[in-house]
């Protein structure tokens, strides 16, 4: 296999995806096409005809399809790798809840991209958040860098034998999908030999070693006792993920700890969000910073396993915090709120939350709106009270909004009165 | 009955290789055809099932299995198959797993996933000319929900959801012919109960590589209402009746490996099931009889010329 890493190159987040599939020497990759992921898998495809890479790619006839695929010959015993966005991964709803059940340790990106209706191609989180509890782990990425290592590292916690749980990645289309970064490419050898070669475990289909996978259980008992080990070892998967990052900064001279912390030491006050659209919160506090702000930001990039502990111990006796969440759970409000929410409950030295619901299908979150959320936030701790949560939108949108409705109402009054 | 010589060339297999004790219903003709296909096949074969009433077959700690198993989902039998072909086609060819060890995939799933839920994926996978044998178990319903009507029930069949005088309102879907214009390799249709016709099918379907059908017409005491004894019975009337016309799709021709002949009039397979029980009681409902057995007539008028 000829692989000739460049060293320092402008990838999308798209190829640095791909090309962390590569490095990590994936035997096989089921796909479907969907905006914004395509890229990757063309990506793949365009390596793989060329012979620069040994690799099987078959292209499915769906997503539910794909997924069964690609954790069935990830229990036969090779290295799996697929993405998808959106509205693929909730079609492929069931097979994820599946393939995790049989625990099949393979790693699958995820463009982050609005789910319909009404349709749109940009992102927010609540496609993957649809997958939270399906039993794959969840790292979320701010940068084309992170997409790379992230896949990595994914590979790496998925096949631990403590963990064996699959893992998406998720980039947000769009902002990381198709925007070219600066991507750090290991030497090929280095990166194989940190992802090391596929483990099957017990895991495997031959004539002389037969098993059954996914067998039924009958009654609770069995039933309880197989989800919780999946909940123990997505629980693991934590330290597990700190001694693997640990190793990649050796290696790589790149820590990606399971939360990020941001300016947060002195910090009165902290932005609390994932994604790329954090790198936005980063900027912000470096403005509020040099006008006198105490403000920081804190970035989980593990959802799942949640890091409770960690963010306990960082926003402990912060004022307040403003959670924001590119997704909305309806009727209920911000996902990342009620989790932080929970993972805070009954501390003594438990900051005040003030939730935010912004940047849904790709709307931009502008440096303004974090200015005037650190006031809100600035606020409600002289209150001692969060106000209600609020979507982060604008007078002029309405504005926009309120013509689009006009537009479309008066069609409507001409077409019913056109004879 | 005029039928081809049954050209098997050697004795059954006397034992048998799936384990005794499952759970399925006394009688079970998907049970059944299952036997005789294993034991034809081997213990070198892999079944990857769809939801099903077969699924039930291996419950944790307990298999009847020899070889390996890997239940899926309703839909994603043939995908889950997709991926454990490919994935020992990898390691074969890569070294990593010595070629004895390879496996026959199988998908194994009833009609409701085969003809329904399921022929996106198996359209596709037969599209994509995936090596693996495809074995349905037709009981022409769900029959692990409690038999309400699938794609595959037939006419004026009472169900669970069609349970009105007139019984079905639809028509069994031909999934041999879904099969067969997707060129497959091969695709046939059998029955447990007619077991030298059987054998031949499995034995040519297991010689050939790429996408294959085995169709069995699977009755079912539970749902089609019959004592469980008469599976073989109720299973050789379809043929001889004319119901399940025994064929096999090769070379792109379909030829049909059992003629019945005479052919017997479909009540004597009608009667014989609970679910046809309100063509002949409390009245007999002449004109669903004479459609169910003019649509017969058709068929073989139409194959035998
Ligand atoms: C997505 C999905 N929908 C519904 C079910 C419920 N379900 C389980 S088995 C079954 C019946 C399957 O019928 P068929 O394929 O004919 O097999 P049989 O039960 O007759 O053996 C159904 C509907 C399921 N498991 N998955
Ligand atoms: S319901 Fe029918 S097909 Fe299902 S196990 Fe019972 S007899 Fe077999």
């Amino acid at each position: 296999m000829k692989v000739t890493a460049p060293g320092r190159a402008l990838l999308t987040g798209n190829a640095a995806a791909a090309w962390a599939a590569r490095l990590a020497r994936v035997d096989y990759v089921p796909a479907f096409p969907i905006t914004p992921q395509t890229e990757i898998i063309e990506t793949l495809t365009g390596w793989i005809d060329a012979g620069e890479l040994d690799c099987r790619l078959v292209t499915m006839e769906s997503e539910h399809a794909m997924v069964a695929a690609a954790g069935a010959a990830a229990v036969t015993g090779v290295r799996v790798f697929t993405a998808t966005s959106s509205q693929g991964l909730l079609y492929a709803l069931e097979m994820l809840y599946a393939v995790a059940g049989w625990r099949a340790p393979l790693v699958l990106v995820n463009v982050s991209r609005g789910l319909a209706a009404p349709i749109t191609l940009e992102p927010d989180h609540n496609d993957v958040l649809a997958a939270r509890d399906t039993g794959f782990l969840q790292i979320h990425c701010a940068t084309c860098q992170e997409v790379l290592d992230s896949v990595l590292l994914a590979f790496r916690l998925a096949e631990d034998r403590r963990v064996r749980l699959p893992v998406i990645v998720n980039q947000d289309g769009f902002y990381l999908s198709f925007t070219r970064e600066p991507v750090e490419l290991p030497h090929p050898e280095t990166a194989a030999g940190f992802v090391g070669p596929f483990d099957p475990g017990s895991l495997r289909f031959t004539a002389s070693a037969p098993i059954s996978q996914g067998v039924a259980v009958l009654g609770g008992g069995p039933y309880s006792y197989f989800r919780y080990e999946m909940h123990l070892a997505a629980q693991a998967a934590l330290s597990v993920y700190d001694e693997i990052a640990a190793e990649f900064a050796t290696k790589f001279g790149r820590h990606h700890p399971a939360v990020e912390a941001y300016r947060l030491e002195d910090a009165e006050f902290a932005f609390y969000m994932m994604g790329s659209f954090a790198t936005r919160a980063q900027e912000a506090v470096d403005c509020l910073r040099q006008a006198g702000w105490r403000i920081g930001l804190v970035r989980p990039r593990l959802l799942r396993p949640l890091p409770d502990a960690r963010l306990r111990e960082l926003l402990a006796g912060k004022k307040a915090v403003a959670v924001i969440d590119q997704n909305l759970s309806l009727g209920k409000g911000g996902v990342l709120f009620a989790e932080l929410a929970s993972a805070l409950y009954g501390q003594p030295q438990a900051p005040l939350l003030v939730s935010f619901v912004g940047g849904l299908g790709g709307r931009d979150l502008p440096p303004e709106e974090f200015f005037a959320m650190a006031e809100v936030l600035k606020a409600a701790a002289q209150e001692g009270v969060a106000p209600p949560p609020r979507l982060l939108f604008t007078a002029e949108e309405l504005a926009e909004v309120q013509k689009l409705r006009a537009i479309a109402g008066a069609e409507r009054a001409r077409l019913k009165e056109a004879p | 009955m005029s039928e081809k010589k049954p050209s098997f060339p050697r004795p059954l297999p006397s034992t048998h290789l799936l384990g005794t004790g499952t759970p399925m219903c006394a009688g079970c003709g998907g049970l059944q055809v299952l036997h005789e296909i294993y034991d034809l096949l081997g213990p070198k074969t892999v079944f990857v099932n769809a939801a099903g009433c077969l699924t039930l077959l291996a419950v944790y700690p307990f298999t009847p299995f020899r070889g390996g198993w890997l239940y899926t989902a309703m839909a994603a039998a043939p995908a889950g198959a997709q991926g454990v072909r490919d994935a020992l086609d990898i390691l074969i060819s890569q070294g990593r797993l010595p070629p004895e060890e390879n496996l026959e995939v199988v998908a194994l799933t009833g009609d409701g996933a085969a003809y329904g839920m399921g022929l996106s994926a198996t359209s596709s996978a037969i599209e994509r000319g995936l090596d693996f044998l495809y074995l349905c178990y037709d009981n022409e319903g769900f029959g692990n929900t409690g038999q309400q009507y699938s794609e595959a029930t037939p006419h004026a069949a009472r169900t669970a959801t069609s349970g009105g005088p007139r019984g079905f309102f639809g028509y069994k879907k031909d999934l041999f012919a879904i099969w067969a214009a997707h060129r497959p390799v091969y695709a046939a249709t059998v029955v447990g109960a007619e077991i030298m016709d059987l054998a031949r099918k499995v034995e040519k379907a297991k010689g050939l590589k790429g996408p294959r059908l085995i169709l069995a017409l699977a009755p079912c005491p539970t749902g089609w209402d019959f004592d469980p004894k008469e599976t073989v019975e109720i299973g050789r009337l379809a043929v001889k009746t004319g119901i399940w016309p025994l064929k096999e799709y090769v070379d792109g021709r379909v030829v049909h490996t059992k003629i019945p002949h005479p052919r017997l009039p479909v009540e004597e397979y009608l009667r014989r099931q609970g679910r046809f029980a309100h063509l002949f009681q409390p009245v007999r409902q002449e004109e669903l009889l004479r459609e169910l057995q003019a649509q017969v007539a058709a068929y073989w008028a139409q194959v035998t010329g």
